[in-house]
C-alpha cells in the first residue's frame, strides 16, 4: 500500500505476523491472528452498534425538536451501554408451540451475516480483515443470509403477526437485493474489479462518484433507496411496522435474542452506508485532488479511520433522515417502486455504465 | 310538524303521538318496521341518530331518534314492551345499517332481542356476562360477575332471531367466519388501535376480508354510574369520555339540562364555552394529525403537532386548572372567569397556527407516499355516511354536511360567521384535509369570539341540588369527531331515570368493517386512524 | 454499615418523597449479607437496569394520552432512555397502566403481564388503575390493578400530569436501584408469592363451540 494518509495499517500487520513467526510456529501463530482479529471484531462490532443507536436518537430527538437521551453519562453518551447491559440479563422467554431449534437460531443467522460483512469493508489504509480478488461478491452473498434469520425468525414464533412480518419481509429483501446487487455491478464494471482494495486505490485521485459522473449517480441514488430497503428502515419498515405488525417479525424475541435483532439493524444500517462510503466515495481514501500535491498532503493528515467511519457516518445520516421524514410505504407500493421503477432503470444504468466504460467518457484512470 | 303527523296518522291509525320539542310517536312494534320504512322513504329521516334502551319498569323499550339530512327536522318513535323474561322488538338493521350495532347496545344493556337482526350478540359485555346492567332491577353484587383474570369466552358463531314466514320466531347460529379463514386478532392490545379496540380479522396475504369488531375493552358503565348521580355530579364523567372533547362533551349535557330546568346562561358564559369547545378542536385535530401521521410511520409529525397542542393546554390550565379533565363547563354557565392572560395567549396561539398549518402540509399533506398511502383508500360514500352515521369530519369528507353547528345551531353559533369544511371524495385523504381545514375554520370562530367577548357574569345562580320536571329531552351539539347527542329522562327527582349519551366513535369504529373488505392490512391502520374514533367514547 | 442514599437521575436526595419507604427495603436486603464480587455486579446491572426503563406502549384511555404528551417535546422522557416505546411485551421492561382496567380488558392484562420479560415492573398510573378512581361504582370496572398484577408504583392524579409520570418512573428506577440480582431476598420472592395467590387456571378448552 502507498502511502495516502499519516496511517498506515499493512506495515503494522506485516510487522506483528513477523514478530510472531519469530517465536512461535506459523500454525499458532496464525490461529492467534486469527483469534485476536475475531475478538478485535467483535468488540468493534458492539461498540460501533451501541454508538449507532445513541447516534440514532439523538439525532432523531433534533428532528423532533428535543433533546434525545442526556442523563445518563455525559450528554447521555453512556445511555445505549446501560441499554445493553439490560439486554444482556433480560429473561429469555421460552415459548411453546414453536420450532425451538430454528427460533434460537435465527437470531445468530442475523448476526453473523452482519458480521461476515464486516469483515470486507475497508477501514483504513491497510486495515481490512481479508482483501481477496471477490470481495464485493463475497459481502453481496454475506449480507443475504440476513433474510433467512428474518424468515426463520417470523416462521418459528408460531405467531400471526411475526408470520405477516417475515413474508414482508421476504418479498421486500429479495426484490430489493435485485437493485443493491444491479447498482453495486454497475459500479464493478467500472472498476473492472472485485478487489476491494483496489477499489479503494483506484478512487485515489477521482472518488467514482466524480469520474463516473452521471451513471454513478443514478446508481447512488438507487443503492441508497435500496440500501433503505434492504435493512428495513423507515419508510421501507414494513417487516417490522410498529403501527401494524407490533414489532413484526421479532414480536416475540426476548432479552439477547431480541438485543441481535436490535444490534444487527443498526449494524446493517452502518455495512450499508460503508459499501456505498466504498464504491461511490472513495472507501478510506481522503479527498484529493490530482495535482494538488500540498492539498493533498493536508488531507492525508487526517487518518484514513477518520475517513473511512465519517464517510460512513454521513450517509447513515442521510438514511437516518429518510426514516423520521417519510411516512411508511404499502407492501404493493414498496414492490411496485422495486419491479416497476427501480429495476429498469437500473438496467438501464448499467448499459449506459458499459458504453461510458467502452467509450472512455469518464475523468482519470481505471485501476488496472 | 303537523304535516308529518297527518302523514302518519293516515298510514298508520295505531299511532300515539306526544307534542313536544321533537314530535314523539307511540307506535305497537308490529308496525315499527314499517312507520321506520315510510319515515326514511317518504319523509327523508334518512339519518338514525340514536336507540335510547329504556326500562320503564312496567315495560321495557326502545326510543328511535331520527332526522333528515335536508329539512333537519327531529322526529322519535317509541316502542314498548311489556314482556320482561323474553322481550322482542322488531328489528330495523335493514334498513339504517348502523341500526345493528346500535339494536346490539340496547340488547347489551337491557336484554331486548330484536328479531331479523343478523348479528345479535352482546357488544360491550362478555358473552357469559349475568344479568342487563342497565335495567332498574339489575344486580350489581360483584358476586354474579366477578373479576376474573381467565381468558374471556370466545365464541366464532353469532346469534340471531330470525322470523319465519309464518310468524314464529327461529334462533339460529350463524358462523362469523368461514371454516377456513386465515383469522388475525389485531387488539385489544395493539399501537394501532388507539386504545383497547379489537379486530379479528380475516385475511387473504395481505387483504382484509372480513373484521369483526369487538368492543366493550374500556365500557365503565358511565350512563349507568350517572342514574345515581345528581345532574352536576354527572358532568365530570364527560370529560373523560372522548378526552379531547371534554368542552363539547360538557356543553352538550350542560345544553340539556338547562334545556331542562329552564336555566338562562349569562352571554360572556355562553361565549366562553363556545371559545372552549373551538380551542378543544383545534387541540384535538392536531393530536389526531400528528398520531394519524404517526400511524403511517413519519413519527416526527406528531412531535410538531404536539407542539401546538400543548400551546392550547397551557391556555386551558391557566383558566380551567388541569390539562385533560377540565369540568370547567357547569350548571348555568362556566366554573370560574377567564385568565388574566387568556385573550393574549389564544392571540399568540392563533398568529403562530397558519405558520404550523402550512407547516404541516409541506411535511405531510403534499408528500408523494402519504398520497399515495391516501388516496382512494377506504372510500366512503355519501349514502353509507349516512345510513352508519358517520359524522364530524368523517361525515362531511362524504359529502355530507351534517356539522351540527350549522344544522341545529346553540349557544351563540347562530351569530358566527364560518364554513362548513365538505369535500366529496369519502376517502381516507379527504378525511385527513377536512380536520387540517377545521383548524383553520376554528381559527376564524375564536377570531370573531374574541371580538364579541363581553364583560358580565361568567354563571347564572343554580340550585344546589337541582330537580328537573318529569320529561325528556334531547340536545345535540358538535363534538370534535361528530355529533354529541344527550338523551336525558327524568321522573321528577334529584337525579336523572335515563341518561344516554350518543357519541360518535361508536359508528366511527362499527363502519371500518364495511370500508377496509378488499383492502390491505396497512390500509386498515390508515382507515381507522382517519376514522378517529376514540375508545373510551365509543364504549363509554 | 452506613446506608448510601440511593437517588436517580441526578436529583438530590432530599428531593424524593418516600425516602423511608426505600430505605426499609435497603434494610430487609442487606440482613442477608453480600459478598463485595456480588455486591458490585449487582450495582453494575442495577445501574443497567435502572437506567434503561423501556415502556410497553399500553394504554387504555385518557392517561395515555398524557403519556403520549410525555414523549412529546416540551416533557421528553427520551432525555432518561424511556423513550424506546415497545409494542410487543416481551421486550418491555416495565408497563404504565394509563387507564381504566374493565372486566373484559382484566383477562388481557393479565397476559400482557405474564408476557412480559423478567425483570418486570408495573406503574399504576392515575386513579383509575389505582382505585378504579372515578368509575369505583361501575358494574364493569376492575377495582384497582392491585389484584391482578403486583405493582410496583402508584403514580395519583386523574389523570397524573407528566411531570407526575416522570417522577414516578424515576421513583422505580430508585427501586430497581437497592434491588439483588444475585442470592439474598429480592423482589421477586414477594413477585412470587403474589402470582402463587392469583394463578391462572388453563382454560384453554372453555371456549363455547
Amino acid at each position: 500500500m502507498s502511502n495516502y494518509t499519516i496511517d498506515n495499517f499493512s506495515s503494522l500487520a506485516t510487522w506483528f505476523d513477523t514478530m510472531l513467526n519469530n517465536f512461535m510456529p506459523s500454525w499458532l501463530a496464525t490461529t492467534l491472528e486469527c483469534l485476536l482479529v475475531g475478538v478485535g471484531l467483535l468488540l468493534v462490532y458492539s461498540v460501533l452498534a451501541l454508538f449507532y443507536i445513541l447516534y440514532e436518537r439523538k439525532i432523531c430527538a433534533y428532528f423532533q425538536c428535543r433533546l434525545g437521551p442526556n442523563r445518563v453519562g455525559p450528554w447521555g453518551l453512556l445511555q445505549s451501554v446501560a441499554d445493553m447491559f439490560k439486554i444482556l440479563i433480560k429473561e429469555l422467554i421460552s415459548l411453546n408451540h414453536i420450532d425451538k431449534f430454528l427460533f434460537a437460531l435465527a437470531p445468530y443467522l442475523v448476526i453473523i451475516a452482519s458480521v461476515l460483512c464486516f469483515a470486507v469493508l475497508p477501514w483504513g489504509n491497510g486495515l481490512q480483515i481479508i482483501d481477496f480478488n471477490i470481495g464485493i461478491f463475497f459481502l453481496l452473498a454475506c449480507s443475504s443470509i440476513g433474510v433467512l434469520g428474518i424468515l426463520l425468525a417470523g416462521w418459528s414464533s408460531n405467531n400471526k403477526f411475526t408470520l405477516i412480518g417475515a413474508l414482508r419481509s421476504g418479498a421486500q429483501m429479495v426484490s430489493y437485493e435485485l437493485s443493491v446487487g444491479l447498482s453495486i455491478l454497475t459500479m464493478v464494471v467500472f472498476a473492472g474489479t472485485m478487489d476491494v482494495g483496489k477499489i479503494v486505490e483506484a478512487q485515489a485521485d477521482h472518488w467514482f462518484i466524480f469520474s463516473a459522473h452521471i451513471p454513478a449517480l443514478i446508481a447512488f441514488v438507487i443503492y441508497m433507496i435500496a440500501g433503505t430497503a434492504e435493512t428495513n428502515r423507515g419508510p421501507f419498515d414494513l417487516p417490522e411496522a410498529e403501527s401494524e405488525l407490533t414489532a413484526g417479525y421479532h414480536t416475540e424475541y426476548s432479552g439477547i435474542h431480541f438485543g441481535f435483532f436490535y444490534l444487527a439493524e443498526y449494524l446493517n444500517l452502518f455495512i450499508v452506508s460503508g459499501v456505498a462510503t466504498l464504491l461511490f466515495f472513495g472507501g478510506w481514501m481522503p479527498f484529493r485532488v490530482a495535482g494538488w500535491d500540498g492539498f493533498n498532503e493536508i488531507m492525508g493528515y487526517i487518518p484514513s479511520v477518520v475517513w473511512f467511519l465519517g464517510k460512513a457516518f454521513i450517509i447513515s445520516f442521510i438514511i437516518i433522515w429518510f426514516k423520521w421524514t417519510y411516512p411508511r410505504l404499502r407492501i404493493d407500493q414498496l414492490l411496485t417502486l422495486e419491479w416497476k421503477y427501480l429495476l429498469p432503470i437500473n438496467l438501464v444504468n448499467l448499459a449506459l455504465m458499459v458504453w461510458i466504460v467502452v467509450e472512455g467518457l469518464y475523468f482519470g484512470q481505471l485501476p488496472q | 310538524m303537523a304535516n308529518l303527523q297527518e302523514k302518519i296518522s293516515r298510514l298508520f291509525p295505531e299511532a300515539a303521538f306526544e307534542e313536544g320539542e321533537i314530535l314523539l310517536v307511540n307506535i305497537p312494534d308490529a308496525k315499527l318496521h314499517g312507520l321506520v320504512k315510510t319515515l326514511r322513504d317518504d319523509c327523508g329521516f334518512d339519518y338514525l341518530v340514536t336507540i335510547v334502551g329504556m326500562d320503564w319498569v312496567s315495560s321495557l323499550g326502545c326510543v328511535y331518534y331520527l332526522t333528515s339530512s335536508t329539512s333537519k327536522e327531529f322526529v322519535s318513535v317509541k316502542v314498548q314492551t311489556t314482556d320482561r323474561d323474553n322481550p322482542m322488538i322488531h328489528s330495523i338493521a335493514d334498513l339504517y345499517r348502523i341500526a345493528g350495532i346500535y339494536e346490539r347496545e340496547v340488547y347489551d344493556f337491557y336484554g331486548i332481542i330484536f328479531v331479523n337482526n343478523p348479528d345479535m350478540r352482546r357488544l360491550f359485555l362478555n358473552i357469559d356476562w349475568v344479568g342487563y346492567p342497565l335495567r332498574k332491577d339489575y344486580d350489581a353484587n360483584p358476586e354474579i360477575n366477578p373479576v376474573s383474570i381467565e381468558n374471556e369466552r370466545q365464541t366464532d358463531h353469532t346469534d340471531t332471531w330470525v322470523e319465519q314466514p309464518d310468524g314464529s320466531i327461529k334462533h339460529e347460529r350463524p358462523r362469523i367466519f368461514k371454516e377456513d379463514d386465515f383469522v388475525v386478532n389485531i387488539g385489544p392490545q395493539h399501537p394501532a388501535t388507539h386504545g383497547v379496540l379489537r379486530f379479528r380479522t380475516a385475511v387473504d396475504g395481505e387483504t382484509i376480508q372480513k373484521i369483526d369488531v369487538y368492543m366493550g375493552y374500556i365500557h365503565r358503565g358511565v350512563e349507568k354510574l350517572c342514574e345515581d348521580l345528581g345532574y352536576m355530579q354527572t358532568l365530570h364523567f364527560m370529560d373523560r369520555l372522548d378526552y379531547f372533547s371534554a368542552h363539547n362533551y360538557h356543553h352538550g349535557l350542560c345544553l340539556a339540562i338547562e334545556k331542562a330546568a329552564g336555566i338562562e346562561v349569562p352571554r360572556r358564559a355562553q361565549v366562553i364555552r363556545v371559545m372552549m369547545d373551538e380551542l378543544s378542536r383545534i387541540a384535538s385535530h392536531c393530536l389526531f394529525i400528528g398520531t394519524f401521521c404517526m400511524d403511517l410511520g413519519a413519527t416526527t409529525m406528531l412531535f410538531y403537532t404536539l407542539r401546538v397542542r400543548e400551546q392550547v393546554l397551557d391556555i386551558m390550565e391557566k383558566t380551567c386548572g388541569a390539562r385533560m379533565t377540565f369540568n370547567y363547563a357547569c350548571l348555568g354557565g362556566v366554573m370560574a372567569d377567564l385568565d388574566p392572560d387568556f385573550i393574549k395567549d389564544v392571540k399568540a396561539l392563533l398568529e403562530v397556527l397558519p405558520k404550523n398549518v402550512a407547516e404541516y402540509n409541506k411535511l405531510f399533506t403534499g408528500n408523494v407516499i402519504a398520497h399515495n398511502r391516501l388516496k382512494n383508500v377506504g372510500v366512503l360514500s355519501n349514502e353509507d355516511a349516512k345510513s352508519w352515521a358517520i359524522t364530524g369530519p368523517s361525515g362531511r369528507a362524504s359529502g355530507w354536511a351534517c356539522d351540527v353547528r350549522k344544522t341545529h345551531p346553540y349557544s351563540v353559533y347562530p351569530e358566527i360567521k364560518f364554513d362548513q369544511v365538505v369535500r366529496s371524495e369519502g376517502d381516507s385523504l379527504a378525511r385527513f384535509q377536512n380536520r387540517v381545514d377545521e383548524i383553520l375554520q376554528s381559527k376564524g370562530i375564536l377570531e370573531q369570539l374574541l371580538e364579541m367577548l363581553p364583560e358580565g357574569e361568567y354563571c347564572a345562580k343554580v340550585p344546589k341540588v337541582l330537580k328537573l320536571p318529569v320529561g325528556h329531552w334531547f340536545q345535540v351539539v358538535e363534538g370534535c369527531r361528530g355529533l354529541f347527542g344527550v338523551y336525558i329522562e327524568s321522573d321528577g327527582a334529584a337525579k336523572p331515570y335515563r341518561l344516554k349519551l350518543v357519541t360518535p366513535g361508536l359508528p366511527a369504529a362499527a363502519v371500518v368493517d364495511h370500508i377496509t373488505r378488499g383492502q390491505k392490512i396497512a390500509d386498515l391502520i390508515t382507515i381507522g386512524g382517519s376514522m378517529d374514533y376514540i375508545v373510551p367514547d365509543m364504549d363509554r | 454499615m452506613e446506608m448510601k442514599q440511593v437517588t436517580a437521575q441526578g436529583l438530590p436526595y432530599d428531593a424524593w418523597k418516600d425516602n423511608e419507604y426505600i430505605e426499609k427495603l435497603m434494610t430487609e436486603l442487606r440482613e442477608s449479607g453480600t459478598n463485595v464480587l456480588v455486591g458490585s455486579l449487582d450495582k453494575l446491572i442495577n445501574w443497567g437496569r435502572s437506567n434503561s426503563l423501556w415502556p410497553l406502549t399500553f394504554a387504555t384511555s385518557c392517561c395515555g394520552i398524557e403519556f403520549v404528551s410525555l414523549g412529546a417535546a416540551r416533557f421528553d422522557m427520551a432525555r432518561f432512555g424511556w423513550e424506546v416505546a415497545r409494542a410487543s411485551p416481551r421486550q418491555a421492561d416495565f408497563m404504565m397502566v394509563a387507564g381504566t382496567i374493565v372486566h373484559r380488558m382484566v383477562p388481557v392484562f393479565r397476559r400482557l403481564y405474564d408476557q412480559l420479560a423478567e425483570p418486570k415492573y408495573v406503574i399504576a398510573c392515575g386513579s383509575c388503575a389505582i382505585s378504579g378512581g372515578p368509575f369505583r361504582k361501575s358494574y364493569h370496572v376492575a377495582k384497582g390493578i392491585e389484584d391482578i398484577v403486583p405493582v410496583d408504583v402508584f403514580c395519583p392524579g386523574c389523570p397524573p400530569r407528566p411531570e407526575a409520570m416522570i417522577y414516578s418512573i424515576m421513583q422505580l428506577s430508585r427501586k430497581i436501584k437497592v434491588e439483588r440480582f444475585f442470592g439474598g431476598k429480592n423482589r421477586k420472592e414477594n413477585q412470587k408469592e403474589f402470582l402463587a395467590a392469583h394463578p391462572i387456571e388453563d382454560n384453554a378448552a372453555a371456549n363455547i363451540d
